[in-house]
C-alpha cells in the first residue's frame, strides 16, 4: 500500500504551524510531541501506521474553523478523526498532516421528543446517543458493532450501518442535518430538524464522503420510539445454499425482520471455542430477529419457523425469554473476538445480491484453499453485506501481503456478481486501489468533481478513497 | 429529441448547443424551464426485478404504473409511495420513474420508511458534457465512493439526465387500517400526531385536514398485528378523543387532490411539526393540509403570496410547486456557492433544465 510522498515544505515548517495553532487553541488541545502524536498513528486498520505531524483536539465549531483556516492558508493537509475505529484506514494520518480529532466535542445540544430528533456534537459516541434518549423510550437506530467506541463523526463520514439496518436503514437514512466546516474555514449548516428540503441533496453526498468534503462538527439525528420488544430465533442448516434460500424465502414472505445474521462453519467453530454459546456444529447458522409486542413477535416467528422447517434445519431454536435471546446473540456478538483469538484477521465487507450468496461462499472457500489462508464468514444476510474474516499471521513474512491479495480477489468477486467493494466500512486506503474494479475513469472523475467543489486544494484526507494515480493531478496541482 | 439508448443520448448532448428541457411523463411541470424538449420516453423498460433480494432496476422513462404492476405480481411495492401530481398540476400523461427520482417524490409513508432517495440504490446518467456515469448499484448496502445517488435524487435533472435507476422495494402488506380523530384544532392535532409517531405502534401515515377537522393515522402489516396496534393506539390517544375506523383515502392525501382545480399558488413547506401550526396560521393561505405528522404543510395561497418572508425565524424550506415565482427556497451564500459549483462541474455549458434551481 502506497501513500503520497509527504510534503517536505510543510514538515520543515512544523514549528511555525504549531505556533499558529497554539494561538487559536488551548495549550492542551495541540499535540506536537513526537511521542504523543503516536497515539494517532493508526485507526482500526492497524496494519498501517504513520504518526501525524501534529494533532489538534478543538472543543467547538469555532475552534475547528480557526484550525482549518490556518491549515488552508498554509497548505497543510488535514485528516479528520472521530474515535479511530475505522477498519478501512480512513483516519490513517500522513506524515505531513494535522489530525483534527473531534473527541472532545461530545455534548448533547438539544433533544426534542415531539419532533423526534437529537442534536449532538459529532465526537459523541454512537451508543451514548441512544443513552441520552432511552429513558424517554427512544433510540438512535444505526448500531455498528463498534457502537461503544465509534463516534457519530465517523459514522457520518463512513455512512455506517449495523445489524438492524435491514429495517431501519444506515446512517444516511437517519441523518437530518449537519454543521460542517469547510477546508477554508467557512461554516455551513445543511438540513436541520425537518425533512427533504428542496435544493441539491448536499447532506446525502456529505454522508459517506470519508472526511474529504469538510469537518462535521454537529449533527441532527432522527430518533425513533423503542419497539415494545424483540426476540431472535436460531436456525442451523447443513448447507449454505439452503440457508441462503431460507433468507430469500423469509424476505419474499413479507416478514421484515430487523436482522438476519449468517455464520458459516469456521466461524461457528471459532465462536463456540471462545464464547460457548451452545451453537450447533453445522455448515450455516442464521439468527433472525423480529420486533413488536409479544403477540406480534409470536406470530412473525411462527411464520419464520414454518419457512425454516420446510428446509430441514438441523437446529431450530426460539428464544423464550431475554436470557435465551442473549445466548443466541452471544456467539454472533463475539465472532470477531473469537476469530481474533485464533490469529490476526482482516475483515472485508463487500456486498452481493443475496441470490448470489451460495455461489460466492463456495468461491471463497475454494480461494481459501488456493491461498492457504482460513476464512470465516459472518454477515448481515438480509442485505447481502458479507464480512469474510481472513486469518493471517502478522509476524510471518509475506502473510499480510498474501492476505491482502486474497481479500482483493474476494472483493473483485463481489463486484463481478453485481455487488460492491464495501457495504459499510468505507474505502479509505484499504480498497482505494480497487476502485477501478467497480468504477470507470469517468465514474471516478464525477466523484472527484464533487471534492473539487468542496475542497479545491485537495487538502482534506486527500490520499484516501480514490486511486492515487487518479487523484494525483488534483493533489499535486 | 427522443434518444433510444444511453449512447445515443450521450451523442445528442455532446452535439447540442442550446438549452434542453428534460421531460419524462411531463406530469410535474415544477419550475420554469425553457429549451428544446429531451424526452426519456424511449428509454423505457424494467431491466431487473429480483423479489427475493427486494430489488428492481428500470430505465428512467419507464411509467410508474408499469413498475407498480410488476411489483404487485410479487406482492411488493415502492414503499415511499410516490405522489401523482396530475390532478394538482392539471396535467395528463404518464408519470415516469425517472421523474420521480429527479424530483425526489415521496408520499405519506415517507414519515415512517423514508423518502424516494432512501430507497434509491443506484443511478446511471448522462451529464451535461455527454459523459455516461454510474453510481451506487443494485445492492442495499453500498458505501463505495461518494453517494452521487442521493445527489441525483431531487436534482431536477440539473446535474445529468437519468437513464436508469435501481430501488430497494418492500413487501406489500396484508392489512391496512385508518383511525381518525375529529374536531381537533391544528395545534392539538399536531400534538396527537406527534404522540402517535412517538409510540412504538408503527404508524405509517399521519395527516391532518383542517377543513374537515379530521386527523388520520394509518397502520399497516399483518392483520392480527394491525388489530393489536389499532387498539393500543386508540388507548394511547384517548385524551385526544375517540378514534373512528375510517376508509382513509391516502391517495387523496398523497396527491393533495383537495387543491386540484382551485385557483391559487400551491406551496410545499417542510418544517418541524411543532412549529407547523403557528407557521400555517401566518402565511396567508386559503387552505392548508398537513402530512408527515405536521412536518409537511401543503398550502393553497392567493397568487403571488410571499410565503418565505412569513417563514423568517422558522427553520424550514418552502417550494413553490404550482405558480409563477422562484421555485426553490434561496440558499444561504456558502450553500448556494456549493450548489452552483456542482452544477458547473456536472453541466459546464449550463444546458440541462437551466434556471430551475437557480
Ligand atoms: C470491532 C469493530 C466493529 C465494527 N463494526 C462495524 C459495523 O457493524 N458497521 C459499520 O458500519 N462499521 C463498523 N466498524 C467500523 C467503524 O467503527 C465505523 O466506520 C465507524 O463509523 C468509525 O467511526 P470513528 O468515529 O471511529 O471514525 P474514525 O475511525 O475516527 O474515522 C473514520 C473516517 O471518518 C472521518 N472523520 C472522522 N471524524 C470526522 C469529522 N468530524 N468530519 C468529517 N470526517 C470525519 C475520518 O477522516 C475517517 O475517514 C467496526 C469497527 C470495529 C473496530
Amino acid at each position: 500500500m502506497q501513500m503520497p510522498i509527504p510534503d517536505a515544505s510543510v514538515i520543515e515548517h512544523k514549528d511555525q504551524i504549531v505556533a499558529r495553532l497554539l494561538a487559536v487553541l488551548p495549550r492542551d488541545a495541540v499535540i506536537a510531541d513526537v511521542v504523543e502524536t503516536r497515539a494517532y498513528e493508526c485507526d482500526g486498520l492497524t496494519a498501517y501506521r504513520c504518526p501525524p505531524m501534529c494533532a489538534v483536539l478543538p472543543s467547538n465549531t469555532d475552534e475547528v474553523a480557526s484550525v482549518l483556516k490556518i491549515c488552508h492558508e498554509l497548505g497543510v493537509p488535514v485528516v479528520p478523526r472521530g474515535s479511530g475505529t475505522s477498519l478501512a484506514g480512513g483516519a490513517l494520518p500522513t506524515a505531513d498532516c494535522v489530525i483534527l480529532g473531534v473527541a472532545k466535542m461530545n455534548g448533547v445540544i438539544e433533544t426534542n421528543y415531539d419532533d423526534r430528533y437529537i442534536r449532538v456534537q459529532t465526537g459523541r459516541t454512537n451508543l451514548s446517543v441512544t443513552g441520552a434518549v432511552e429513558a424517554n423510550g427512544f433510540f438512535y437506530a444505526p448500531d455498528p458493532s463498534s457502537q461503544l467506541a465509534c463516534a457519530i463523526a465517523g459514522n457520518i463520514a463512513m455512512n455506517s450501518g449495523g445489524a438492524h439496518c435491514l429495517k431501519y436503514g444506515v446512517t444516511t437514512n437517519n441523518l437530518l442535518g449537519v454543521t460542517m466546516v469547510m477546508m477554508d474555514g467557512t461554516v455551513v449548516d445543511i438540513g436541520g430538524a425537518y425533512m427533504d428540503a428542496g435544493g441539491l441533496d448536499l447532506l446525502g453526498v456529505i454522508c459517506g464522503s470519508e472526511g474529504q468534503l469538510g469537518v462535521v462538527t454537529e449533527a441532527t439525528l432522527r430518533i425513533l420510539p423503542k419497539p415494545e420488544g424483540a426476540r431472535p430465533v436460531l436456525i442451523g442448516y447443513d448447507s449454505s445454499e439452503v440457508a441462503g434460500q431460507v433468507v430469500t424465502d423469509i424476505i419474499k414472505a413479507g416478514v421484515l425482520p430487523v436482522a438476519i445474521e449468517f455464520m458459516d462453519r469456521p466461524c461457528i467453530e471459532a465462536t463456540e471455542n471462545f464464547a460457548h454459546a451452545g451453537y450447533p456444529m453445522c455448515e450455516a447458522l442464521l439468527i433472525v430477529e423480529v420486533e413488536g409486542s409479544d403477540a406480534e413477535i409470536d406470530a412473525q416467528l411462527a411464520l419464520i419457523m414454518k419457512i425454516a422447517a420446510k428446509h430441514n434445519p438441523v437446529e431450530l431454536r426460539e428464544a423464550k425469554d431475554a436470557d435465551e435471546a442473549g445466548r443466541i446473540w452471544l456467539g454472533r456478538k463475539s465472532a470477531f473476538g473469537a476469530m481474533g483469538q485464533i490469529n490476526d484477521y482482516m475483515c472485508l465487507d463487500g456486498t452481493i445480491p443475496v441470490s448470489e450468496l451460495p455461489y460466492v461462499l463456495r468461491r471463497i472457500s475454494e480461494m481459501s484453499k488456493e491461498f492457504g489462508l482460513d476464512v470465516g464468514n459472518v454477515f448481515h444476510a438480509g442485505d447481502g453485506n458479507m464480512h469474510p474474516l481472513i486469518l493471517f499471521d502478522a509476524n510471518k513474512e509475506g502473510d499480510l501481503e498474501l492476505c491482502e491479495e486474497f481479500g482483493a480477489e474476494i472483493l473483485k468477486l463481489c463486484v463481478e456478481v453485481g455487488g460492491c467493494l464495501t457495504g459499510e466500512h468505507g474505502v479509505g486506503i484499504e480498497k482505494r486501489d480497487l476502485m477501478h474494479v467497480q468504477f470507470s475513469a469517468t465514474d471516478l472523475e464525477a466523484q472527484m468533481a464533487v471534492k473539487d467543489v468542496f475542497d479545491p486544494k485537495w487538502l482534506l484526507n486527500a490520499a484516501k478513497v480514490f486511486p492515487l494515480d487518479a487523484s494525483e493531478p488534483r493533489r499535486v496541482a | 429529441m427522443t434518444p433510444t439508448s444511453e449512447l445515443e443520448l450521450s451523442d445528442m448532448i455532446k452535439a447540442v448547443n442550446g438549452p434542453l428541457r428534460i421531460v419524462g411523463g411531463g406530469t410535474r411541470p415544477i419550475g420554469h424551464v425553457m429549451g428544446e424538449v429531451l424526452s426519456t420516453a424511449a428509454l423505457s423498460g424494467i431491466t431487473l426485478h429480483e423479489p427475493g433480494a427486494l430489488t428492481l432496476v428500470a430505465r428512467a422513462g419507464t411509467p410508474v404504473v408499469d413498475i407498480e404492476a410488476t411489483l404487485a405480481t410479487q406482492n411488493q411495492r415502492l414503499a415511499f409511495e410516490p405522489m401523482d401530481h396530475r390532478a394538482l398540476m392539471g396535467t395528463s400523461g404518464q408519470p415516469t420513474i425517472g421523474g420521480v427520482v429527479a424530483a425526489n417524490i415521496s408520499g405519506p409513508r415517507r414519515i415512517s420508511v423514508g423518502a424516494c432517495r432512501d430507497f434509491l440504490l443506484g443511478v446511471r446518467f448522462v451529464d451535461g458534457a455527454g459523459n455516461i456515469v454510474k453510481n451506487g448499484g443494485r445492492v442495499m448496502k453500498n458505501v463505495t465512493g461518494y453517494d452521487l445517488v442521493k445527489l441525483m435524487a431531487g436534482a431536477y435533472g440539473t446535474l445529468g439526465v437519468l437513464t436508469e435507476v435501481s430501488f430497494k422495494v418492500l413487501p406489500a402488506v396484508e392489512a391496512e387500517t385508518t383511525l381518525t380523530l375529529s374536531g381537533l384544532d391544528d395545534t392539538t392535532a399536531i400534538q396527537a400526531m406527534s404522540a402517535g409517531l412517538g409510540s412504538p405502534f408503527e404508524v405509517t401515515g399521519v395527516a391532518h385536514d383542517p377543513a374537515q377537522s379530521l386527523t388520520h393515522f394509518r397502520l399497516e402489516g399483518f392483520a392480527a398485528s394491525v388489530a393489536y396496534r389499532a387498539d393500543a393506539l386508540s388507548k394511547l390517544l384517548a385524551p385526544f378523543g375517540i378514534m373512528q375506523d375510517t376508509a382513509g383515502d391516502w391517495s387523496a392525501i398523497r396527491d393533495v387532490t383537495a387543491f386540484a382545480g382551485k385557483t391559487g399558488d400551491v406551496w410545499r413547506i417542510s418544517v418541524k411539526p411543532s412549529e407547523a401550526a403557528a407557521l400555517a396560521a401566518k402565511i396567508g393561505a386559503d387552505a392548508v393540509q398537513y402530512d408527515w405528522g405536521g412536518g409537511l404543510i401543503w398550502a393553497l395561497c392567493p397568487v403571488g403570496t410571499d410565503v418565505r418572508t412569513a417563514m423568517i425565524g422558522t427553520a424550514g424550506h418552502a417550494t413553490l410547486i404550482r405558480g409563477t415565482g422562484q421555485t426553490f427556497h434561496p440558499e444561504p451564500a456558502p450553500l448556494a456557492d456549493i450548489s452552483t459549483g456542482l452544477r458547473a462541474r456536472f453541466d459546464p455549458r449550463g444546458i440541462l433544465n437551466t434556471g430551475i434551481m437557480g
